[in-house]
């Protein structure tokens, strides 16, 4: 019985040894190899996106899904179009199952489960939308405000902890 | 927010009524159509809108099933190439399918496209214990997959048999109409393409045939042709009697 | 009296090759679950139109039996029979262990299992399964209280009020259990307010019957001694039960048949069902109630203790089948969308849809119910459920009154 509170103060003192460690030290593996995307930078700063992407990703498929907005910020569709490139011959495509995916690539190496590609295409496809919402306009409605808010708050809290 | 939807309201209502006006001069049997759901792709759906579909059987013949095509190839499910290869014909999704009918007393037989019927209190969201089953503002019953667990509660409580589990791993799936393993599915009244001012495929392959057997529109604008056409003798919902008020409405049967 | 003489039973090698079994069934129940999950629900015998198969009549059927285990214990504590007293930890053990298995089988057969954490951070307050995943967790909560209140000294004065409050609680529960079909109203077959009542009823006697023959099972396992008096008493009550259920099926179809709207579900039910009409008066009528009713109540049989296992495995048997013919009969007969009109379609419109119940669905029901035995047999083994004797003398409070004059000391609750 008196061992334990003994175990327990190590366990600790390790932990906090190893959370001060700077990450490449631990990480002897080699890092990942993130295919680029298209254009010239994503919709959010990089620190932000390898952060919260998926947070945007949450809200917008909820506010898409209940309540129909279609905007293209955010929109994983729109992801899969920038960041998955699409090849010419159908038996090359890249998916999801292949590390070179844009989402595996990361998510295989981080031992993260991806649970979009059981239903939504991993591989770009036509989406019929005509539209071009990636700016939303200044005069929007609520939701897309607070989008636009969120990401600036996720910027400067990801910006301060880096 | 509410005080935003008033505002929109206003706006979008004078524009509908405008553009409705000028929609039922450009000719006979063409019609601009959603003109009232004409909406920017960052604002939210309301109930100003319920989009219904009315189905004249009198013009829907038997033998023909380019609504259920339409579907198939628009949401990605069955057909030749259907994307479910181990699951039984029992097993597959049904998103909408062509039923024949036969008055037991006349002899007199109809041909119609059944498929989810978009109550307005619809049993599926009742009984759905996590609440992915659904009903948009605009009238559009959904399931949420993100939060179905497939508990198939739904697809027991429906009165149409409108709903499909799928039974097995999919590959190529449409961008517009995510579908996966586990969970249950069902017409979507093709809303990726309402949202977007266009109608349900199945309205358009049906037009496309020339037996315009299907209108597509929203019943809560009286200048609407469904609005117009749901107004006539012999135009009755299915089970109306459960006191669902169904969207899908059937004219001659 | 010696009610108090409650002991864990003894881990001899007998008790621990049974436990293995029931081991052995909750391994291959997962192995079928994680073999249904991973290839899909094609594996299955359920299709599109019948949603509901094996699983769910075994997931049903425990629940629904959880409910009526516990029945013993009410009995004891809620109407004042203190022969049921000793009885009473088990009762509340098994009716633990029965809604375990039960509600195993029926998430380990949900399209995606894997969202468990869904189911518990969504709700949908207006549906019945939400309702009822209140209701069972709360049921478990209430009896681990309630036997408490049984097995901590310190706790007994809280146990009458335990014992009320689980009573009301399990009735609830299993009106929730029959109204998850009583409240469909689209299946001629389901939508009726006579699912609550009748799903009771059957608690009552599914529930007793698998007491009994845990109770039979436990005491010749490990050799202490049970009086028939206490014996006489249950089986009796299950004569009653079984006949109450049997009421309110008479009653159910009888209400069916005068209305004209239902003459052709009945006439699937009671007459061209195929296996359905089969299960229904062969299995559920008449194996499942009016044999195991002639051998409870003859003057002759119903004294024999082989009479009451017989009739108890009957009971059972019979409940499973009124689970089939309820949950996957009334799934098979065609929806009647358009009345008076004869429909043909690509999906079974019009015509009785087959089922057939595949290895897995029967293989992860069955581990539903190892789990429920071995949790019981584990239970026993390390806490103080099972009186060490209940013979006559030890039951029969007229027999304790004569013998130690200690009966009036015994609270009854």
């Amino acid at each position: 019985m008196a061992r334990f509170p003994a175990l327990i103060r190590r366990a600790a003192a390790l932990a906090a040894v190893l959370a001060l460690l700077p990450a490449p030290v631990l990480a002897d593996a080699p890092r990942p190899e993130i295919p680029r995307g298209k254009g010239d930078k994503c919709v959010e700063p990089t620190e932000v996106m390898r952060r919260d992407h998926m947070k945007f990703i949450l809200r917008h498929r909820d506010e898409t899904m209940h309540r129909g907005i279609r905007t293209k910020k955010y929109s994983l569709a729109e992801c899969i179009n920038c960041h998955v490139p699409k090849a010419e011959d159908p038996a090359r495509q890249v998916h999801v199952s292949s590390p070179k995916h844009f989402c595996s690539s990361c998510h295989t190496y981080a031992a993260v489960t991806v649970d979009c590609f059981e239903c939504h295409s991993d591989v770009p496809q036509e989406t019929g939308v005509a539209k071009e919402d990636l700016v939303v306009p200044v005069h929007g409605s609520a939701p897309a405000l607070d989008l636009e808010q969120e990401a600036a708050r996720m910027a400067q809290a990801g910006g301060g902890a880096e | 927010m509410s005080e935003n939807r008033t505002t929109d309201n206003g706006r979008r209502q004078f524009l509908g009524g405008a553009l409705a006006l000028g929609g039922i001069t450009v000719a006979p049997g063409v019609f601009l159509m959603n003109v009232a759901g004409a909406k920017p792709a960052h604002e939210a759906v309301t109930s100003d809108v319920r989009w219904g579909l009315l189905v004249d059987t009198t013009k829907c013949a038997d033998g023909c099933d380019a609504c259920v095509r339409a579907c198939q190839a628009e949401n990605g499910w069955g057909g030749p190439d259907s994307n479910e290869v181990r699951s039984s014909d029992d097993q597959k999704a049904q998103w909408i399918r062509k039923v024949h009918l036969r008055n037991k007393q006349t002899g007199s037989t109809h041909s119609l496209p059944l498929m989810c019927q978009h109550c307005e209190h619809p049993p599926c969201e009742d009984v759905c214990p996590t609440g992915a089953s659904f009903r948009r503002a605009d009238g559009i019953v959904l399931v949420d997959k993100h939060i179905c667990i497939g508990c198939r509660y739904c697809m027991m409580a429906c009165p149409y048999k409108a709903r499909s589990f799928i039974h097995e791993d999919l590959h190529g799936q449409k961008v517009n109409a995510p579908r996966g393993k586990g969970t249950v599915e069902s017409c979507t009244l093709c809303v990726h393409r309402v949202d977007n001012d266009r109608e349900p495929a199945c309205v358009e392959a049906c037009a496309a045939e020339g037996r315009r057997a299907l209108i597509f529109g929203d019943m809560k604008d009286p200048g609407s042709e469904i609005s117009q056409r749901l107004k006539r003798l012999g135009v009755r919902q299915l089970r109306a009697d459960l006191g669902l008020n169904p969207g899908v409405h059937y004219e001659g049967v | 009296m010696k009610y108090d003489t409650f002991r864990e039973v003894e881990g001899s090698k007998g008790f621990w090759t049974v436990f293995a079994l029931f081991a052995a069934m909750v391994a291959v129940g997962l192995g079928a679950a994680w073999y249904m999950e991973h290839q899909g629900h094609w594996v299955t015998g359920m299709n599109n139109q019948i949603v509901w198969g094996t699983p769910h009549v075994f997931a049903v059927f425990l629940i629904v039996a959880a409910s009526g285990a516990l029945n013993v214990a009410s009995i004891a504590s809620v109407f004042g029979r203190v022969p049921y007293k000793p009885l009473a930890r088990l009762s509340g053990l098994l009716a633990i262990a029965l809604l375990v298995g039960g509600l195993a089988v029926l998430v380990l057969d949900l399209g995606r299992p894997d969202r468990l954490i869904v189911a518990m951070t969504y709700y949908n307050f207006k549906s019945i399964f939400a309702w009822n995943i209140f209701l069972y967790t709360g049921f478990m909560a209430i009896v681990a209280f309630y036997l408490w209140t049984m097995m901590d000294f310190r706790m007994r004065d809280y146990n009458k009020a335990a014992g009320m409050f689980a009573f009301i609680w399990r009735l609830v529960l299993t009106t929730g259990t029959g109204s998850i079909f009583g409240f469909l109203v689209a299946r001629e077959l389901y939508d009726s307010a006579l699912m609550a009542p009748m799903f009771i009823t059957m608690s009552f006697s599914f529930g007793l019957a698998i007491f009994l023959l845990v109770l039979l099972g436990l005491y010749h396992g490990t050799g202490r001694p049970i009086g028939d008096k206490i014996l006489m008493r249950l089986k009796n009550l299950l004569g009653i039960f079984v006949a109450a259920v049997l009421y309110f099926v008479v009653v159910f179809h009888l209400t069916n048949l005068y209305a004209a709207e239902h003459a052709g579900a009945e006439r699937f039910a009671l007459l061209d069902g195929g296996i359905y009409t089969q299960l229904f008066w062969w299995v559920q009528v008449g194996l499942g109630s009016v044999v195991p009713l002639v051998l409870l109540f003859h003057s002759g049989l119903g004294r024999r203790r082989s009479s009451i296992v017989l009739a108890s495995i009957l009971v059972i048997i019979g409940g499973l089948a009124q689970m089939y013919v309820i949950i996957i009969g009334g799934q098979a007969y065609p929806l009647n969308i358009f009345p008076g009109m004869e429909v043909t379609s690509s999906f079974n419109d019009g015509v009785v849809a087959a089922y057939s119940p595949s290895l897995p669905e029967v293989l992860l029901g069955l581990g539903g119910v190892g789990i429920a035995l071995a949790a019981v047999m584990l239970g026993v083994r390390v806490l103080r459920f099972l009186p060490d004797s209940l013979e006559d003398a030890q039951v029969d409070p007229h027999h304790a009154r004569t013998e130690t004059g200690e009966a009036e000391a015994q609270p009854a609750g």
